[in-house]
């Protein structure tokens, strides 16, 4: 078995893995390896060959593979090194890795400072439940993407695609450009949980129903997909008996949300959040193993990949940081999600953070508000404020906290998030 | 890829060939697997005769995949005696063919007063089934072994001789072995009819491909046995299929149970079971629910609920999520005996059924091989036994299962271990190989997904399905369009980028 040394790991060579990888490089890691399990990196953005992508961070509209390559290139220039083909079997608390691959074998790599940025997977049918039969002609969006863009094949003629995430939403224009026929969009909320954007782009623009608060009831079809049941749900997501209708068709897409890849994570024995099921990060992108920092979709998942590499850049500074030092700040405090408030990344920060530098929070709501005030207390008292227009359960709000020199020694330990009304304002 | 048939012609693109054979075995579930094993160990010439693209495709590739301790067969059925022997070979066939059993035991537990007697009643119906080893253990015991079922359990029946195994491995197991052995495996083959004139001493089974003369009929076809067995004029016994559902659960959750997990039995069924599964899956199931559709493998929200209701009485804490997957398999009842029916057909003595094989009968599969195997003694089959039968068949090759030390050695043997194809269950390339260049030819996605477990994660094999089917397209030396599911009209992909835009004649602008 080889043995390799090296300052930072980065576990994952998508847009997180490259933008740590590259911020370690930066921030003066001498040895920074990125490993990848695919033929390229890029991870996922080398099948999204939509534009879109660094509206944001760059002011300008990349395709996914574009957005890579900034990123690829300049890791590169910076010195990183790459393994790809290379599937890392474990991470172990004293931060070893076990990498295997055709040309190297089984690689032990013992790293000061170890980045998770393996991303996401997809929810599948065994996930949302669909009773029914198990024909061919049923994939994850993202499984058809891959088959379309990068492979040159069609699932199918007749598509049904159940859940309106935005990956759903591409696929639906880009097959409909291809000749296939979306038959139907059924989304269980009474929402679309994709970007505003890819809905108006991919689904109204192409003349594509969109049926909220419905959801695929059954799958029809011994060998191959032969039609789904449809049905109309109530608020609460019960399927109502009597609306019923069947749709035919060849295939189905589930665009029905994605989960942090976490099975590393969990092994090496870092914590996780059982809300984002990512690892409990604090404002350094640390988890709660020293020297383990984690970044991107396998932290909680995002909507736009700018908001990616931000999170990422940090936490490869933090890495090549803790890499020269071995050290972990402290004293760290809980972030708690409060009213209207789904989750907040980091789960922790450092008090030593609010004092000195900003700190970019990401979270999401619960429920729909317009006009709301987004508060962060401090031992009950608020200590930043922020107004927004209209906040979304789809859409990711970041809120960037100016430093606080002077906050008060804390007497508690709580830091909370949390929605308030302004006057006047109501729910919708 | 060949099958290398001999006397094959062809007739205008048709090939209808005839074949010579001592023994037809129709279907290759794990019965029929278990009798053409059990007839290589002869000089016979053996063909396994299966209508679908790949062998343990029915009853067999969704069960419970539990090997039955037999407390629970009515004394005196043929259940009842080839579950006790079967269950008495299966560790040594296992371990003779390299295919995984574990030794769990099984439980039964009742989880109020009123089932006492009944537990007290399979005790009994056990001894006198020469179940060995049965005993009854009270509440503390039942608890500490399994800490994770309902508090309100008062006793359990514990059955140490049950275990757990993969239906599905040991069934491609004993095919591997019987075709090493000399027999013929006809894949994609339905039994279109069995001319049997002159009271069956000779007779001929036709397939699409095939007609073979042959001395002996076995009549291992499942659901579909009736049917075969119509062929010879045989009517007396009819085929209901039972459909029992089940949800599997992410390998986190394996260790809720240590064996397979029994409610008190009902007129039924045995009730919904919580068991771990050989992969260290969790799994719960099955309900039952008579039909009349021998296709019907669907899944309803009734019956999963069903399922899970009855469940989390016996486990609590069941997860409500993490589910991987749900699937409903399909028992072969026979009607109106409910029991086994081996032996042969009314008037014609070289057809013998085995049908009607519902649990206990991966149990009592081998124990079915011999009682098969004796009833074509009786018939007049000459058994004479092979020299060169090798009963041992290789375990298929885990890569997860090994050490980083033995994992590394293996890459630097063979590259192709060094490729990850399946992340979820950490299956390299070179399973992947093995499982296509195999002695059985292996040409579908199930059929790797059953040999290597590439795509049973918990991704359900949105990672793997392209990987997957880029290696089956280069061994197979055809395109990703012509990979299949699992055979015919079960392809992935229906057409190419740009080909369905070129079929409506149009360009971007073709509406301009």
């Amino acid at each position: 078995m080889r043995k390799i040394e090296c300052d930072v790991a980065v576990v994952g060579g998508g847009p997180a893995g490259l933008a740590a990888a590259e911020r370690a490089k930066d921030a003066g890691a001498a040895r920074v390896f990125v490993i990848d399990r695919d033929r390229e990196l890029g991870g996922i953005l080398q099948q999204c060959i939509h534009n879109g992508f660094g509206l944001q961070l760059f002011k300008e509209d990349l395709t996914g593979p574009e957005y890579a390559h900034r990123f690829i290139d300049s890791a590169c220039l910076k010195g990183v090194e790459v393994l790809l083909n290379s599937m890392v079997l474990e991470v172990t608390p004293s931060r070893t890795l076990y990498v295997i691959s055709r040309d190297q074998g089984m690689l032990e790599i013992t790293a000061k400072a170890v980045v998770l940025a393996m991303g996401c997977r997809e929810r599948n049918r065994g996930a949302v439940t669909i009773p029914g039969t198990r024909p061919a002609g049923i994939f994850t969006a993202g499984t058809a993407q891959r088959f379309v863009n990068m492979e040159g094949f069609i699932p199918g003629k007749r598509i049904v695609v159940l859940g309106s995430g935005d990956v759903g939403l591409i696929m639906e224009r880009r097959l409909t450009w291809e000749g296939a026929k979306i038959e139907a969009i059924l989304e269980i909320m009474p929402y679309p949980s994709g970007l505003i954007r890819n809905v108006a782009q991919c689904a109204k623009d192409n003349g594509i129903p969109l049926y909220l608060c419905h959801t695929v009831s059954r799958i029809y079809g011994a060998k191959r997909l032969e039609g789904v049941q449809a049905v109309k749900v109530d608020e609460k997501g019960m399927r109502l008996p009597g609306t019923e209708w069947d749709i035919p068709c060849d295939t189905l897409l589930l665009s029905v949300g994605l989960i942090p890849e976490n099975e590393l994570t969990r092994v090496s024995g870092a914590k996780l959040d059982p809300v984002t099921g990512g690892p409990i990060v604090s404002d350094d992108m640390q988890t709660s193993l020293s020297g383990v920092f984690s970044c991107g979709n396998v932290v909680h998942v995002h909507d736009l990949v700018d908001n990616v590499t931000q999170e990422s850049w940090k936490a490869g500074e933090c890495a090549a940081r803790f890499a020269a030092t071995g050290q972990r700040d402290g004293p760290v405090l809980r972030i708690r999600a409060g009213d209207g408030v789904r989750y907040v990344v980091p789960q922790m920060v450092r008090a030593s953070s609010l004092r000195t530098q900003e700190t970019t929070l990401y979270f999401r709501v619960t429920d729909t508000r317009r006009d709301t005030l987004i508060e962060v207390l401090l031992d009950d008292k608020v200590i930043w404020q922020a107004k927004k227009q209209i906040v979304r359960p789809q859409e990711m709000v970041s809120l960037t906290l100016e430093p606080r020199p002077h906050l008060q020694p804390m007497t508690g330990d709580k830091v909370c998030v949390r929605l308030s009304h302004r006057k006047g304002d109501e729910d919708i | 890829m060949g099958f290398g048939l001999p006397g094959l012609l062809s007739k205008g693109g048709l090939m209808v060939g005839r074949l010579k054979a001592d023994v037809v075995v129709i279907g290759a579930g794990i019965t029929g697997a278990s009798i053409a094993r059990e007839l290589s160990r002869y000089e016979l010439k053996v063909f396994l005769v299966e209508k679908e693209a790949d062998v343990a495709c029915g009853s067999t590739k969704a069960n419970t995949a539990i090997v039955h301790a037999g407390y629970d067969a009515q004394p005196g059925t043929w259940k009842a005696k080839l579950n006790v022997r079967g269950v008495n070979s299966f560790f040594p066939m296992c371990q003779e063919l390299g295919v995984r059993f574990e030794k769990t035991g099984t439980l039964v537990v009742a989880l109020d007063e009123e089932q006492l007697p009944k537990l007290y009643e399979l005790l009994e119906r056990g001894y006198t089934n020469d179940v060995r080893d049965l005993e009854i253990i009270g509440r503390d015991e039942v608890l500490s072994r399994e800490p994770n079922i309902n508090p309100k359990a008062i006793a359990a029946l514990w059955a140490p001789t049950a275990g757990i195994t993969c239906p599905w491995e040991l069934t491609i197991a004993l095919v591997e072995n019987a075709v090493n052995n000399g027999v013929t495996l006809l894949l994609n083959s339905p039994v279109l009819g069995i001319d049997a004139s002159d009271c069956g001493s000779a007779m001929c089974v036709k397939t699409p491909g095939v007609y073979i003369e042959t001395r002996y009929v076995v009549n291992a076809g499942g659901l579909y046995s009736d049917d075969i067995a119509c062929m010879v004029g045989q009517d007396d016994f009819r085929i209901v299929p039972r459909k029992g559902e089940y949800y599997v659960y992410d390998k986190r959750f394996g260790s809720m149970v240590s064996c397979p997990i029994f409610p008190v039995p009902t007129a039924v069924s045995k009730g919904i079971l919580v068991t771990n599964t050989i992969d260290g899956n969790l799994m719960i199931g099955p309900n039952a629910q008579d039909l009349n559709d021998k296709e019907d493998l669907a899944t309803s929200w009734t019956g999963l609920s069903d399922v899970l209701t009855e469940a989390l009485m016996m486990v609590p804490g069941l997860p409500m999520v993490d589910s991987i997957t749900n699937f409903a398999g399909l028992r072969a009842i026979a009607k109106p005996s409910n029991d086994f029916v081996l032996g042969p057909a009314p008037g014609v003595p070289r057809f013998i059924n085995a049908a009607g094989i519902q649990s206990p009968g991966l149990t009592a599969a081998p124990a079915v091989a011999e009682v098969v195997r004796d009833f074509l003694y009786d018939a007049d089959l000459d058994l004479v036994e092979k020299s060169t039968f090798n009963p041992c068949g290789s375990p298929r090759l885990r890569f997860s299962a090994l050490s980083r030390n033995e994992q590394g050695v293996l890459i630097d043997k063979d590259p192709n271990y060094g490729q990850i194809v399946c992340r979820c269950e950490t299956v390299t390339e070179a399973e992947i190989l093995a499982a296509i260049h195999g002695p059985i030819p292996c040409t579908t996605m199930d059929g790797v997904k059953r040999r290597t477990r590439a795509g049973m994660g918990r991704c359900q094999a949105g990672f793997c399905t392209p990987r997957v089917a880029a290696v089956l397209g280069r061994e197979l030396g055809c395109d990703l369009d012509e990979v299949t599911k699992r055979g015919s009209s079960t392809g992935l992909l229906l057409a190419r980028t740009c080909d369905l835009r070129a079929a409506q004649g149009g360009d971007d602008n073709a509406e301009d």
